[in-house]
């Protein structure tokens, strides 16, 4: 089973950034998405800044990815797409690509590219959609935080030719895009004008019910879950019904995340002690009912 | 401009909806059938097969046109009973089909080449590079467009494609890109992409307590209301939350999308369809949205851009029947933002 590191999703100061995957460098995890897929006004790292950082973990033995925007509203985010196309058409430096949006799908097509990912935001729901992007190239499969366990175990059994498949296993689940910027909107400020608050704010805004209890996470344009998505107990489930599990990286602790869980799969941790572990490490409470095909709030099997 | 060449195509929850929507002036009524091939799946909602054959027969004898939404995401042990809904509609002569699944546009061109697609607000296909995605393989004819983009994001992609453009005019207003929101999966397990439903009443309870009238949803806080404020339905995304200690409508407030004001630069910049949305709302709805609209879209014919102005007589009327008696225009109007 390969550990994957899943792109930055929020908005951190330009050396933290830097510094962080300095430290993924080291770490024991195989592949790392890298790029900016929330915000198009995030900007401090450019394109070129990622393609670097990508040469950096590329020299230090990992698989990069570049992934593309969730959400593409404007002819500028198409420009950045084209060239994240362009970077891997033509082998320059040829990292592959999460296509988070059929515009991607289209651009790779089109480039001729035939190594790509398909990306959690494709929803992949059957064989038959899964069947159409691995023909135009896909040759991985990350899938959405929303399928369970059983039902993808299906598609992948209905599929004529198996595709290597990623799951969501670590952090605050990605829920739903928007045009509106949340976090400005929390500061009375509007997306264009948005004083780029997020660089302050380095997990994400919790949103609370009006009982006190963490709910959500505001996240710029993106709407999370408050509680951590948590796959450690369930390793054994998903090992055979996956080959890649991704880690979302978080404010705090995201290095010592992926060493549990390269740990986990060592077998040096029963899946109860891992869980278990983790919660030194983690700043809200598990959750894991996404998996068990339930409400993904839940954390279904206690440990 | 001395024609409009816009299409209204309105909501039909039920059978007296899609009579009604014709009557009032639709081109159009959208339908499903009853079950989660569609993503308005609650209960009393939506069209058997007889009811379809009505309806087909109802809007085709007044040359109206019946689009049919089979619009989530099949998975595969539920497969067939999508493949079948295509077959069903194609049999009962629906005018198009508005798909969200690629896989299922495959299965439709490939069984039913002569059928028309439409690409799903469900698709979440935001620019014109992932609307020419289907064009090509599936040769689509219209893409609804998601609630997200400026006016002017939206003439951009009219532009950069032979695909007809439909976007939502008046109704309810999803603050998230549709098919990319799994809130209501998170909270309850229900997701609009897999089962049709957001935030569905079997999870919801009202509760009168000493702290005001609360919803929940599958236990969960979504609004309280004190004496004398209405209590609304506890979608996810329009509730009241704490944010930094500070309570108020975290994510979007209970209101509904109006762009009647819009209607020229919609037409200017080469709309060809307008969608009102709520087919779960009553046939009274329908009749009053549907007939706003006509009238708007008819003075624009007559009149041109230049005649063209909203009449507080309409605004008046579509106020009446707004999520929360207030309106917006959405992502259209950049700082809404």
């Amino acid at each position: 089973m390969k550990l994957a590191l899943g792109p930055l999703l929020y908005y951190w100061p330009r050396q933290s950034v830097l510094d962080f995957y300095a430290d993924i460098a080291e770490s024991p995890v195989d592949s790392v998405y890298l790029g900016e897929t929330v915000c198009s006004r995030r900007h401090e790292l450019r394109l070129d800044d990622w393609l670097e950082v990508g040469q950096m973990l590329a020299a230090a033995g990992k698989e990069v990815v570049m992934s593309t925007q969730g959400l593409i509203e404007s002819e500028s985010d198409l420009k950045v797409l084209r060239r994240i196309v362009r970077q891997s058409a033509s082998g320059e430096p040829g990292f592959r690509v999460e296509a988070n949006d059929m515009g991607a799908v289209r651009l790779l097509t089109d480039a001729g590219v035939k190594n790509w990912i398909a990306g959690p935001t494709l929803n992949i729901f059957n064989p038959a959609t899964l069947q159409l992007m691995v023909d135009s190239g896909a040759t991985r499969w990350a899938v959405a935080p929303e399928m369970s366990g059983a039902a993808l175990a299906e598609v992948r059994a209905a599929l004529a030719t198996p595709i290597e498949t990623e799951v969501f296993a670590y952090g605050r689940l990605p829920l739903a895009h928007s045009a509106r910027c949340f976090t400005a909107r929390h500061f009375n400020l509007q997306k264009d004008t948005c004083e780029f608050r997020c660089l302050s704010i380095m997990d994400g805004i919790t949103l609370r019910t009006r009982e006190g209890e963490p709910f959500l996470t505001l996240n710029g344009v993106q709407t999370q879950s408050a509680r951590v998505h948590n796959l450690l107990a369930d390793l054994p489930a998903v090992q055979g019904k996956a080959e890649m599990l991704r880690i979302s990286p978080q404010g705090a602790s995201t290095r010592g995340i992926v060493e549990l869980f390269r740990a986990a799969l060592d077998g040096a941790h029963t899946p109860a002690d891992a869980l278990a572990a983790s919660r030194a490490l983690m700043v809200e409470a598990p959750c894991n009912g996404f998996w068990h095909g339930r409400a993904g709030v839940e954390q279904y099997i206690a440990a | 401009m001395t024609s409009s060449p816009i299409e209204l195509v309105c909501p039909a929850g039920s059978l007296p909806a899609l009579k009604t929507a014709i009557d009032h002036g639709a081109d159009c009524v959208y339908l499903g059938f009853k079950d989660a091939t569609n993503a308005r799946n609650f209960s009393g909602l939506n069209f058997d097969p007889a009811q379809v054959r009505e309806g087909v027969a109802y809007a085709h004898a007044r040359k109206r046109k019946v689009l049919l939404a089979l619009n989530t995401y099949p998975q595969t042990d539920n497969w067939s009973s999508w493949t079948q809904a295509i077959d069903r509609a194609a049999e009962y002569g629906v005018d198009a089909l508005i798909l969200a699944d690629p896989g299922l546009m495959a299965y439709a061109t490939r069984t039913h080449p002569q059928l028309r697609l439409h690409l799903s607000v469900q698709g979440s296909a935001t620019s014109y590079e992932a609307i020419n995605w289907y064009h090509e393989h599936f040769g689509i004819q219209r893409a609804v467009l998601p609630r997200v983009l400026s006016m002017a994001q939206v003439e951009s992609v009219v532009a950069h494609t032979p695909v007809e453009i439909e976007v939502f005019g008046f109704g309810g207003l999803c603050v998230m890109v549709e098919g990319r929101c799994a809130l209501s999966a998170y909270a309850t397990g229900e997701s609009p992409n897999c089962n049709g439903a957001c935030s569905p009443g079997k999870h919801v309870r009202w509760e009168d307590t000493p702290r005001g009238m609360e919803t929940r949803l599958n236990g969960i806080l979504i609004d309280r209301f004190a004496d004398g404020e209405r209590a609304g339905y506890p979608t996810l995304c329009k509730g009241r939350f704490e944010v930094n200690d500070e309570t108020y409508y975290a994510l979007e407030e209970p209101t509904s999308l109006n762009t009647l004001e819009l209607l020229p630069e919609l037409a200017r910049i080469g709309i060809r369809a307008i969608k009102i949305e709520g087919r779960q709302r009553s046939p009274a709805y329908v009749a009053q949205v549907t007939k706003v609209w006509r009238a708007a879209l008819d003075k624009l014919k007559s009149g041109g851009a230049e005649g063209f102005s909203v009449l507080p007589a309409w605004m008046a009327e579509l106020n009446k029947v707004s999520e929360g008696q207030s309106h917006t225009l959405g992502a259209y109007y950049r700082p809404w933002k």
